[in-house]
């Protein structure tokens, strides 16, 4: 339909076939496909219920799906089933990072070491499972440099290096939450999945955060996934919106498209079931006739 | 002015008090060094690990064998040496003892319901004991004196003598050493943090990549290690062990956790060498038959009193 190129079909990061998740009778996803696409900032939304944190649940191995295949392609050509994966092997050799909707930092630690903790595996095979580290044996103090140059790196990105030997839990919320980005992106991930990371924020701090995220995937080549309810981080920078209700998919295309679709719009307004095939119906007229007449 | 009880301290009370002060420090460290295998482990899964103490006297029996082995077999001649590669043994059987035992006893049960590990422990408590019973027999094993150097610091009246052996001067350097290179593990290195981490947050650490279980194996073994040190320095300085010697210290060593605040490094060494220096000034001026229910009354009053203990950070509920 649309002309414009569709990286999520041509070159998908993350792809999701055939997705269910069930609790009991209760089944929270039900046959969802979708594709993020490289390079992409990709919105995940939907009511409240819908859904959507499951499926960021089962991304990283918190849930095994009950069917369904996910597969993630990292930069390095691989493959990986992640439905097949533990959850820290999501993280570590998947290449898929993600943050909370409630803020889940370590904070009784800095936030230099929240960032390192985020490096731990490059680390803990330098050190030689510590015992080498800490005779001093082996390349361990340039590795553990690096890993520090680069938690300031982040730090400097989110503008806490002044913050960085307090410990997290006595930062600001909005600081929080940018922590929280950047101790993802310090695992370096080639997917990040972030869940309602504008919430709470003021329209200042939301702004910055649209900031940062698009840095993220300008300088770190970095594909986000995100679940947010602030129209204005999803419609301002993302370049693709997959819409659930109910476990399911209702609408998957750009910004532009998903907006202006009927069942979006009654999902969001609270629109009885028959109204929307009635809003449909007229759409499609609308539609048809746009069509005739071109 | 004197409490009950002192008699040969009527005149020397000062010399008593410091010689006493010694000896509590000396048995204090080797608490200090088992306690910190329960407060880690306790820190990391929430698991009172009560098999503990066991591994700490098998670790003693394993510094007997290697000990006898060395000296009659090889004929080492150098206590130093002998010593320092009787520790360094003994460290690495029991962390491998524990890391299989952590592998077969409680990593199948995690995720299971609270009890069921601590019950595990307790089985494998008195697994380890048995079988050391069986095997090295119910009697005391002794070994020869590893050095019998004394020296005295000072004379009080009628010549009495306050000393400090040189097993003393080992005990507390050793201590002093390992919790050294120990905090420098735990603060700076990579599975320090990831212990740390662990401790807050499993699962958050789990989406960074960090390995939990293996981080928790890893805990383990630390804390097996430690006592195994604490259990060649133990057989030093009382020159024997028997199978049941685990349970007494084992359990003060719990005792100084909790009195440290379980959870907490400083406090399980603060709460060690404070067990070790009660336990010994009660002995010598009130009753030296009282001296275990002086240290276990402790326990209970601490956990009324003062749940969280000296160094512990107050329970917060997560919301």
């Amino acid at each position: 339909m649309m002309t414009s190129h569709r990286t999520w079909d041509s070159d998908p990061v993350l792809s999701v076939e055939h997705l269910t998740m069930r609790f009991g009778g209760l089944v929270a996803v039900n046959d969802l496909s979708f594709s993020a696409g490289r390079g992409d900032i990709t919105a995940l939304i939907g009511p409240n219920g819908a859904g959507k944190t499951t499926v960021f649940n089962c991304i990283t191995g918190f849930y095994k799906p009950t069917t369904g295949m996910m597969s993630m392609r990292p930069k390095d050509g691989a493959l990986h089933l992640l439905e097949r994966m533990p959850d820290f092997v999501v993280a570590s050799k998947a290449k898929v990072a993600r943050t909370f909707q409630n803020i889940r930092l370590f904070s009784g630690m800095t936030l230099l070491e929240n960032l390192l903790v985020a490096q731990h595996n490059p680390l803990m095979i330098a050190s030689g499972m510590t015992f080498l580290g800490v005779l001093g044996i082996g390349g361990y103090k340039a590795k553990e440099k690096a890993a520090i140059d680069r938690a300031r790196y982040w730090l400097d990105k989110i503008g806490l290096t002044a913050r960085a030997d307090d410990p997290a839990g006595d930062l600001p919320y909005g600081a929080q939450r940018r922590l929280e980005i950047a101790r993802a992106m310090c695992t370096g991930p080639d997917l990040l999945c972030l869940d309602e990371p504008a919430a709470g924020l003021n329209p200042r701090e939301s702004a910055e955060l649209n900031a940062l995220l698009l840095s993220i995937r300008k300088d770190d080549g970095t594909s986000i996934l995100l679940i947010e309810h602030d129209m204005s981080v999803v419609m301002g920078i993302s370049d693709h919106v997959v819409v659930l209700e109910y476990g399911i998919k209702i609408a998957d295309g750009t910004p532009t498209e998903t907006r202006n679709d009927p069942r979006v719009i009654a999902a969001y307004l609270g629109v009885d079931d028959e109204d929307v095939e009635e809003i449909e119906q007229e759409l499609d007229e609308a539609a048809g006739s746009e069509e005739g007449r071109a | 002015m004197l409490p009950l009880g002192a008699t040969a301290g009527g005149l020397n009370f000062m010399e008593v008090f410091v010689q006493q002060v010694i000896n509590g420090i000396t048995i204090g460290s080797l608490y200090g060094l088992i306690a910190i295998g329960y407060t880690m482990v306790f820190g990391i899964i929430g698991m009172v690990n009560f098999a503990h103490g066991d591994v700490f006297m098998v670790s003693a029996f394993f510094a007997l064998i290697f000990l006898l082995l060395l000296t009659s077999w090889f004929g080492i001649a150098s206590m130093t040496l002998a010593l320092i590669l009787v520790m360094v043994v003994s460290m690495v059987l029991t962390g491998l003892l524990v890391w299989a035992i952590e592998r077969i006893a409680y990593a199948p049960l995690r995720g299971s319901f609270r009890l069921a590990p601590l019950i595990s422990a307790i089985g494998m408590s008195i697994v380890l004991s048995n079988f050391i019973q069986v095997a090295q027999g119910p009697r005391n094993k002794p070994i020869p004196p590893v050095t019998r150097d004394v020296y005295t610091l000072w004379e009080g009246a009628n010549g009495y003598p306050v000393n400090l052996s040189l097993k003393q001067i080992i005990i507390w350097v050793v201590t002093a050493l390992l919790l050294a290179a120990f905090w420098y593990v735990v603060q700076k290195t990579a599975l320090g943090r990831a212990q740390r981490a662990c401790e807050q947050d499993r699962k958050m650490a789990s989406l960074l990549g960090v390995n939990v279980d293996r981080t928790i194996s890893l805990t383990f073994v630390i804390g097996a290690a430690l006592a195994a040190v604490a259990g060649t320095l133990f057989l030093m300085y009382y020159g024997v062990v028997v199978f049941s010697d685990g349970f007494t210290p084992g359990v003060k060593a719990f005792t100084a956790a909790v009195l440290g605040g379980i959870g907490s490094l400083p406090g399980a060494v603060l709460g060690g060498l404070l067990i070790g220096l009660i336990e010994t000034l009660w002995g010598q001026y009130v009753s030296a038959d009282y001296q275990n229910v002086a240290a276990f009354s402790i326990l209970v009053v601490v956990l009324i009193f003062m749940p969280q203990g000296l160094l512990g950070r107050p329970e917060v509920e997560k919301v």
